[in-house]
């Protein structure tokens, strides 16, 4: 409880003089409890203030950061990242082989780990899982269920139309995983990183009905399992979701194969409200919140508030539909609107501290990025010139911001369309401005390819290329519609390949020759920056290192 | 919406038909005089009128009031996202910037317009709708009556604020001008029964009835006669109505359902859109509420008095 | 009586029939929802589309609606899709209900004992400097905007007074039974379970109680003043009644008759009223679910909150028109 007992005890007394009997009656209530509720010290909670409510816990069927957030707590996957880094170490599995081929994966697998229902860790509890993904049905296999594993393994294993990555996996001792691919891909092992590919106890999985997806109306109904008894190996085991005070609670888990976790619970407090959470985390409601604004963090460190900066992982970029306007298939055309944008002054003014101009469309960290790749420099009389030697002088363009939404990547959508736009004047494009709600028309019309010019980006899974570059530009019918280009399926066959190069020193060559075309050749689109987000907590919690990932754990923090 | 009153009905819709009443058995002209008579000594009703006068002014001549130009970013090297920082006061710029680094001042003054726009224009839809509804129904009766009051009975059964969030969420992209129709809209059912209260009210009086014996055509009755004479509490409604349009359209903005296209600026949306920096911006917030505080009490004191002076029931 | 109540309940009906095929069909023909909620900015033209198929919403808006009203008779509302995803919009509702209810009851309890008795001292006081300073109070109290004003009190007050700014209790552990906090704490006997939710109401609910402020004390002002003329205070004055008894038998319990009005007529405008303070407060209540559904555009939740307060807001005022009948005998005659 957060208030000081003499503010209240003053307030108290003011409404004592009013006269309102109820609240009167609390004053001696609060005398029975005494100091107990004090402070945290003794067991040690942590409640953070979490933006929305967790969809589920189930993290394979989780496509959302809320529910990411939560289920990391209570799970763990074959492989986990570096704390801080997008960088693969072991977790569950202590280490793997992989045959030339890239397609035979063995995993040896850590010994006496249980679950949370106390049944054992093992192959066959690995092979259940991969099983269980392989051979979900109906429902569960719509993009909006099994989100991450059909954009990251493919189908089924009834839906032979759509190959799957995943081919089969065996249990060769209760400490050896064998997992056959059909195909090399750079994603190995670093996919099974991703929380979504966490490890659940099979016995959980199957008492509590763990696949019964269903549709309901518009809408996808999840069993007890996903609702109730989310059964990991993690440092936390799940506690409660009490709804009407929109607070998730989980607790330690005791009985932890690793080291067990300092804090006897952690809360999440659902708080919707930016400016809300800034107020809770100062009033001592709350000891962090993710995402705090990037205009508040000078304020909030200089409250003596912690703010982690996080490497950037993500990109924002100005896309460009060549579909509706043929002087967009222009190169020249497409140079020129880099040309004309002042993305330095926009980095400076619009984006938080350590945000940086991209060079390409990806940060720094991923395998693949090139380190000699610059940005242009702006000069509106360049752009001015590439626009009348493409004979697009009296260009304009329909140029799309989303309301309603902020991301990582464009903490402010209005702010950063204003800047751009007026860029593009100066450069003499004329701009017919058009805003729609995030998820009430923006990404339908984006997709749709309705736009010329659209904002939007991306935030990264892990550090391959593919998860950037080969989401973007992976297919020719993509919202940068590069197929309506010569080299549209050139650079979709192109990436493919690289993908499936099974020798890292020879992809990495791969990615970064596709990363300078894309620049000097292509330029579907137009990097804009790369924005780090951050996440808050006070002096007294250590132990969270901030993820490019947003993959903090808090099975290493301690409170005071 | 608020509008207190002094009037003691038994619930929304009767509270209306009361207020339609009163004008009924006004002997027109003899009535408005007076009630001039009373409004022009009336400091109260004074004061509104000077708040509203200079606020009509200046809205007016914003565009050549204002010193700069309010839509061009140009204090945005001042503007650092990562330090929250804005434009302080500075020559030229007496407010300093707002967060795209534009003159604040020139926005207030300019906002007026806008402001202006969105109350004039939603009562005037407001009304336009409500006077065919409540035209149609009191002027006809029968079955036209019945079917007109079923809609607007479906339409106050919503609560009017909710209603304006409601329409403006309808929209697939939010702009000004469904702002202002989501304001418009749930005014319609209140003038609608207001009008057709007095119209009801008016269709066995005196007059009416020796027109009618005088063989003056239905229409010409209904115009000449039966409209001018309502008159006075739809005028008191439109002058509440200016203010509820001017703070709900603040509070659409507030939800995001308001106008996202802040070049041409307008108060309601100053204020909606700096949530964010309430507590660490305050001015950014205060100024643009204190105008829309003043205005629409300026609106709400010239429409109580000419309430109080037009139903000589509340007169004291 | 009865046969009154039951027209109003038929034509509740029939309004919520009405309106909820408008806002289906309307909701439906909007780009984005459900699609757009539950694939986020990785959908593909592919995955958009199947989406679509699986979930029904290709079939024209006439099939869909009767499917809806269909599962909306076994009480299945649709689910959401961003206040609290994957939950069923009628949980939604209910879980959230009781904290408005508890809100905007303690904001009419303040609107009134405070704006009765101001009222009735200003009625008293005609003309004088109170009257005169509280008429203009209370326009002042109408024209600022709720959600300006709530900020207003959550940045200045909270920190003087020692108030939280968001939620609707601390984590202490309280029981809970029957959804609203204040009223488990008392059965529960959990004293600072109840003081702590109080705690966690009062900045808000002033805030609220603004709307019904004004208006309760400018008709009870009124009130008071038409029955202060009226024959039967005459005749009391002239029986020689002291003013405190004139004061409880005629003038207050007359001026009632309003009050109770207002507070059906307010019902509508503190719904509204609880969008933007609980938005503001962070208060998870029927108000805060619809701001985030407007945000997000959470149809389903949307599209049920919106049939919910039309169905409060007449029930209300039902309930206000028959409570006139004990109030004032000369009605139930009529």
């Amino acid at each position: 409880m957060a208030h000081s007992r003499t503010a209240r005890r003053r307030w108290t007394a003011a409404i004592g003089l009013t006269g309102v009997a109820a609240l009167a009656l609390s004053a001696c209530a609060q005398s029975e409890r005494g100091d107990e509720s004090g402070s945290g010290k003794s067991g040690g909670t942590l409640t953070f203030g979490a933006a929305g409510a967790p969809k589920l816990f189930d993290p394979f069927y989780a496509t959302d950061g809320e529910t990411f957030r939560v289920s990391r707590q209570l799970f763990e996957g074959l492989v986990g990242f570096k704390p801080g880094t997008a960088d693969v170490e072991p977790a569950l599995a202590t280490k793997w082989d992989s045959s030339s081929d890239g397609k035979t994966w063995t995993f040896t697998l850590k010994e006496n780990v249980k679950f949370h229902d106390g049944t054992p860790f093992n192959a066959e509890a690995v092979c259940a899982n991969f099983d269980r993904w392989y051979n979900q049905k109906g429902a569960a296999q719509s993009e909006a269920v099994s989100q991450y594993w059909l954009d990251n393994f493919g189908g089924f294993a009834d839906t032979p139309d759509k190959p799957s990555l995943f081919k089969s996996c065996a249990a060769k001792d209760p400490k050896t995983a064998v997992v056959e691919l059909t195909s090399a891909t750079s994603q190995f092992p670093s996919v099974l990183g991703f929380t979504s590919f966490s490890i659940s106890s099979p016995e959980a999985l199957k008492k509590y009905d763990a696949d019964n997806v269903a549709t309901a109306g518009d809408a996808f109904t999840y069993p007890a399992y996903a609702k109730e008894h989310p059964t990991g190996t993690g440092p936390f085991k799940f506690g409660k979701f009490d709804e009407a005070n929109n607070v998730v609670e989980i607790v330690r888990n005791d009985d932890y194969h690793g080291t067990k976790a300092k804090l006897d619970r952690v809360v999440f407090k659902i708080i919707p409200d930016e400016t809300a959470r800034k107020q809770a985390l100062k009033a001592g409601d709350i000891d962090g919140y993710d995402l705090p604004n990037a205009a508040d963090w000078a304020g909030l460190k200089s409250d003596g508030f912690d703010v982690k900066v996080r490497p950037p992982f993500n990109v924002l970029y100005l896309g460009i539909n060549q579909s509706n306007n043929p002087k967009l298939q222009d190169l020249k055309v497409r140079q020129a609107l880099e040309y004309a944008i002042n993305r330095e002054q926009l980095v400076k003014s619009q984006l938080p501290e350590g945000a940086t101009v991209a060079t390409q469309f990806m940060p720094p960290g991923v395998d693949g990025y090139d380190k000699s790749l610059t940005a242009v420099k702006f000069d509106t009389e360049k752009a001015k010139t590439l626009l009348a030697e493409a004979g697009a002088s009296d260009l304009t363009l329909k140029f799309y911001w989303p309301t309603e939404v902020t991301r990582p990547y464009m903490p402010s959508p209005k702010d950063l369309y204003g800047a751009i736009a007026g860029d593009l004047q100066k450069a003499g494009v004329k701009v017919e401005a058009v805003s729609k709600p995030w998820n009430g028309g923006y990404l339908t019309d984006v997709d749709g390819h309705v736009p010329d010019l659209f904002l939007l980006g991306w935030t990264g899974d892990n550090g391959t290329a593919h998860n950037w570059v080969g989401t973007f530009f992976g297919r020719t019918d993509n919202r940068f519609s590069t197929g309506k280009s010569p080299w549209g399926e050139t650079l979709a066959t192109s990436l493919a390949a690289a993908n499936a190069e099974p020798d890292a020193d020879k992809r990495t060559k791969l990615y970064e020759d596709l990363n300078k075309k894309l620049m000097q050749e292509y330029l579907p689109a137009i990097a804009i920056s790369h924005s780090p987000p951050a996440i808050v907590f006070k002096k007294e919690i250590q132990g969270v290192t901030p993820s490019p990932l947003t993959d903090e754990r808090f099975g290493t923090a301690s409170k005071g | 919406m608020v509008t207190p009153t002094d009037k003691v009905g038994r619930n929304k819709k009767d509270r209306i038909d009361a207020l339609a009443a009163s004008s009924a058995d006004d002997a027109g002209v003899s009535l408005a005089a007076s009630a001039w008579r009373t409004l022009r000594s009336s400091p109260v009703f004074l004061t509104g009128a000077v708040i509203i006068g200079l606020f009509v002014l200046i809205s007016l001549f914003a565009p050549w009031l204002a010193p700069q130009d309010p839509s061009q970013p140009m204090l945005i090297d001042q503007v650092v996202k990562a330090r929250n920082e804005i434009p302080p006061p500075q020559d030229g710029h007496p407010l300093g910037g707002d967060l795209q680094g534009r003159d604040f001042f020139s926005r207030l003054l300019v906002g007026s317009q806008q402001t202006l726009i969105v109350g004039v224009l939603a009562t005037l839809i407001g009304l336009t709708g409500g006077l065919t509804l409540g035209t149609l129904a009191g002027a006809l009766g029968g079955w036209v009556d019945s079917a007109v009051m079923r809609i607007v009975d479906v339409m106050l059964s919503l609560p009017s604020l909710l209603l304006a969030f409601s329409i403006s969420a309808l929209f697939a992209s939010p702009n000004q001008f469904t702002v202002i129709v989501a304001v418009a809209v749930v005014q319609i059912p209140v003038f609608a029964r207001l009008l057709r209260g007095s119209m009801l009210a008016q269709r066995h009086s005196d007059h009416v009835l020796a027109a009618t014996a005088l063989g003056v055509k239905p229409g010409a009755i209904v115009f000449r006669h039966m409209l001018p004479n309502s008159l006075g509490p739809v005028i008191v409604q439109s002058t509440l109505v200016l203010a509820t349009a001017i703070i709900d359209a603040a509070a659409l903005s507030f939800l995001g359902l308001g106008n996202p296209d802040d070049r041409i600026p307008e108060w309601g949306q100053m204020l909606g859109d700096v949530q964010n920096v309430f507590d660490t911006h305050p001015h950014l917030a205060v100024w643009p509420a204190g105008c829309i505080i003043v205005v629409a009490l300026g609106f709400t004191l010239m429409g109580e008095t000419l309430r109080e002076a037009l139903d000589p029931k509340s007169r004291r | 009586m009865l046969r009154y109540t039951i027209r109003r309940l038929i034509q509740l009906v029939g309004v919520v029939l009405v309106l909820s095929l408008l806002l289906f069909a309307w909701l439906r023909a909007l780009p984005g929802g459900p699609v757009s909620a539950l694939l986020g900015e990785r959908a593909t033209p592919e995955s958009r589309e199947a989406l679509t198929r699986q979930l029904g919403l290709d079939q024209p808006i006439v099939v869909q609606y009767f499917k809806f009203l269909g599962r909306a008779l076994s009480g299945d509302f649709g689910t959401s899709t961003g206040v609290q995803p994957g939950k069923p919009a009628m949980d939604v509702f209910l879980q959230r209900f009781p904290a408005t209810i508890e809100l905007s009851f303690l904001a009419i309890v303040i609107a009134i004992a405070i704006g009765i008795p101001l009222g009735y001292m200003a009625a008293k006081r005609r003309g004088g400097w109170f009257d005169n300073l509280s008429v203009g109070g209370s326009l002042i109290g109408v024209a600022v905007p709720v959600f300006f004003l709530a900020y207003v009190l959550k940045d200045t007050l909270s920190s003087v007074l020692g108030l939280p700014t968001e939620g609707r209790q601390d984590e202490i552990g309280a029981t809970r039974v029957t959804g609203f906090f204040v009223f488990d704490g008392v059965i529960t006997q959990e004293w600072d379970a109840v003081w702590n939710s109080i705690e966690h109401l009062i900045l808000p609910a002033v805030a609220l109680a603004t709307i019904p402020f004004a208006v309760v004390f400018r008709i009870t002002r009124a009130a008071v003043l038409d029955v202060l003329e009226e024959d039967y205070v005459r005749t009391a004055e002239s029986k020689g009644l002291t003013a405190p008894t004139i004061r409880r038998r005629h003038v207050l319990r007359n001026a009632m008759l309003p009050v109770v009005t207002t507070i059906g007529l307010q019902t509508g405008a503190l719904l509204a009223g609880a969008v933007l303070t609980e938005k503001v407060f962070s208060l998870p209540g029927v108000g805060q679910a619809l701001a985030i559904g407007f945000e997000r555009r959470d149809y389903p939740v949307l599209l049920l909150l919106i049939i919910m307060a039309t169905v409060v807001y007449v029930l209300v005022n039902l309930l206000v028109d028959l409570s006139y009948a004990f109030i004032d005998p000369r009605i139930r005659t009529r």
